[in-house]
């Protein structure tokens, strides 16, 4: 599969406070892409850079094999981006920003626009100053899926939006990536980014930490164990994040599951919890030990 | 030709405001010319022993009797200043406005290059001020001919051109200024306009000061001159245009190359 986002020691600096340092990224055509990472750790600045919003300082980057910058244009004529903060013309109606948004597309989305706005039970004829955040979070979606991009960067897409219409709206995200769509999705709700992301990255202090695939970033072959009766953790390699209290041990641990087992057989064991690790503990293994930069 | 027709549609309110305030006044200020007219000899010679204050108005130059010289400085005053703070408005928020209500992402991450955002920003920002001042122009044409009064053409013709000109410029450099700020710069654009317009009555005012007349845009827009001679300054309307081209070329560079504020 071809690369449809492919970055190249990208680095932006805003004066001199640091936005990115040395990324390199490829997206493949197709994927679904997360990125993590808490604020100020450059997953919008990554986005604003790829969008032509920013002026990256050095490095390079391209979208659909063109590069960022200098065709702008014909490369945006195939994103939709959907901003974590929707803001609008707020004297214009929404059927307004919509039509607006279609004109500078120069495509005829009228129906597909309608789809949405029935999808997301989005009243066109109000005006954008009128309508709370979720409401204008949906103007926004219509706004970056009605001409059916081939590229879609969502940052925070979900923030404002009701536990259905996230359902919906992630639906729709999942509709787009079978017909072959490329998403780009950041989020500080881990959760969905482990449930929808085929691949993602860790970014921390503008740095990629990390960047594989959810299965293996969430550490697959890795399982969270906890153990009651014990105090302190076997003494067998594979194991890691250790914390012990009196009465109680929890490790991550990631070796042969039979030499775990004889290691503890012996041990006054009263309960055994044996779990996948979720994202978001990986996430905090990366952030409160530093990972490992790539 | 989108981005401009959304600019008109957003700024007609404004327009309208504008062009029915200034057209208002100049009805109004017309309007009292036939008393002004009966009572002139009393009000010549007040007039001429104002000393500076006379020359600061270019009211040394001009008649008061005359219906085209009282509304050189009357109306003069009212086109020229509302039109050159009209002028400032549209422009200094022109590009800023995107930023400060943050629509500038919505707007710039659609297909469409930010030369022709600016482009056809600018265009509308030309585009309301001819119109103002078409509208302008016709009321006072049609407040002559109320009043049964002589239209000194070319000087009438002259004087608008030379406002629209100002304004232009004005607008030009406001737009400029407009690139390289995120708030909606308003009170720099008004400020800016008064001090072109106090400049210009300074160097009326004093001898030393003349070189002031090479700054402001109010020098070549000046009505009482331009009536009084027939004729418009054109090395420094000239100069006028060549400030409000170079800033703006200088705002569309860095509006080209600028980081869009999230």
């Amino acid at each position: 599969m071809q690369d449809i986002v492919r970055t190249t020691n990208l680095t932006k600096y805003y004066g001199k406070s640091r936005g990115i340092i040395d990324l390199n990224l490829n997206i493949r055509e197709g994927e679904i892409f997360g990125f993590i990472g808490p604020n100020g750790a450059g997953k919008s600045t990554t986005e604003r850079v790829l969008l032509g919003l920013v002026k990256l300082t050095s490095g390079h980057a391209e979208i659909f094999g063109r590069p960022v910058g200098k065709d702008n244009k014909s490369i945006l004529k195939e994103v939709g981006y959907l901003p974590s903060e929707a803001v609008f013309y707020s004297g214009m109606r929404v059927s307004e920003v919509l039509c607006l948004s279609e004109k500078l597309y120069g495509k005829n989305c009228a129906d597909e626009r309608e789809k949405l706005c029935r999808r997301f039970d989005l009243d066109t004829r109000r005006k954008i100053g009128e309508l709370s955040l979720g409401n204008r979070k949906k103007v926004a979606i219509v706004s970056a899926f009605q001409h059916d991009p081939q590229l879609l960067v969502l940052d925070e897409p979900t923030s404002g939006l009701d536990p259905l219409m996230q359902k919906e709206f992630f639906a729709l995200v999942e509709e787009r990536h079978h017909a072959g769509k490329t998403i780009i999705l950041s989020s500080h709700v881990l959760p969905e980014i482990q449930q929808h992301c085929t691949r993602a990255a860790i970014l921390r202090e503008g740095r990629l930490i990390a960047c594989d695939s959810v299965e293996r970033l969430a550490g697959k072959q890795c399982r969270k164990v906890e153990i009651r009766g014990i105090s302190k953790a076997p003494s067998i390699s594979g194991i890691r994040e250790t914390n012990g209290e009196e009465g109680r041990v929890s490790f991550l641990f990631e070796g042969d599951m039979k030499e775990l087992i004889l290691a503890i057989k012996d041990l006054p064991v009263e309960d055994l919890l044996i779990t996948e690790p979720d994202l978001e503990e990986i996430f905090l293994h990366y952030y409160e030990k530093g990972g490992e930069q790539k | 030709m989108i981005i401009f027709s959304h600019e008109l549609r957003r700024g007609r309110i404004a327009f309208a405001l504008w062009t029915g305030i200034i057209a208002f006044m100049i009805i109004v200020c017309m309007a009292l010319y036939p008393e002004m007219k009966e009572q002139m000899s009393g009000i010549n010679d007040l007039f001429a022993n104002l000393g500076s204050f006379t020359a600061a108005f270019g009211m040394d130059q001009i008649s008061f009797g005359e219906a085209m010289g009282f509304y050189a400085v009357e109306c003069g005053n009212i086109l020229g200043l509302g039109g050159a703070f009209y002028a400032a408005l549209m422009g200094i928020t022109s590009l800023a406005k995107e930023e400060k209500e943050h629509t500038a992402e919505f707007l710039l991450t659609h297909p469409v290059s930010r030369l022709s955002v600016a482009g056809q920003k600018l265009a509308a920002v030309f585009v309301q001020i001819l119109g103002m001042n078409l509208i302008a122009a016709a009321v006072a044409f049609g407040s002559f001919q109320m009043l049964g009064e002589t239209l000194k053409t070319q000087e009438f013709f002259l004087t608008h051109a030379a406002f629209l000109v100002m304004q232009l410029e004005i607008a030009g450099i406001c737009f400029g200024i407009s690139a390289f700020i995120k708030s909606s710069g308003l009170g720099l654009g008004l400020g800016l306009a008064a001090v072109f317009y106090f400049l210009n009555i300074i160097a009326n005012i004093s001898d030393q000061a003349r070189i002031l007349r090479f700054i402001t845009p109010f020098a070549y827009g000046e009505a009482s001159g331009i009536v009084a001679d027939a004729r418009i300054d054109m090395g420094l309307l000239g100069l006028g245009v060549l400030y409000g081209l170079a800033a703006v070329l200088i705002g569309i560079w860095y509006y080209g190359h600028k980081d869009i504020a999230a």
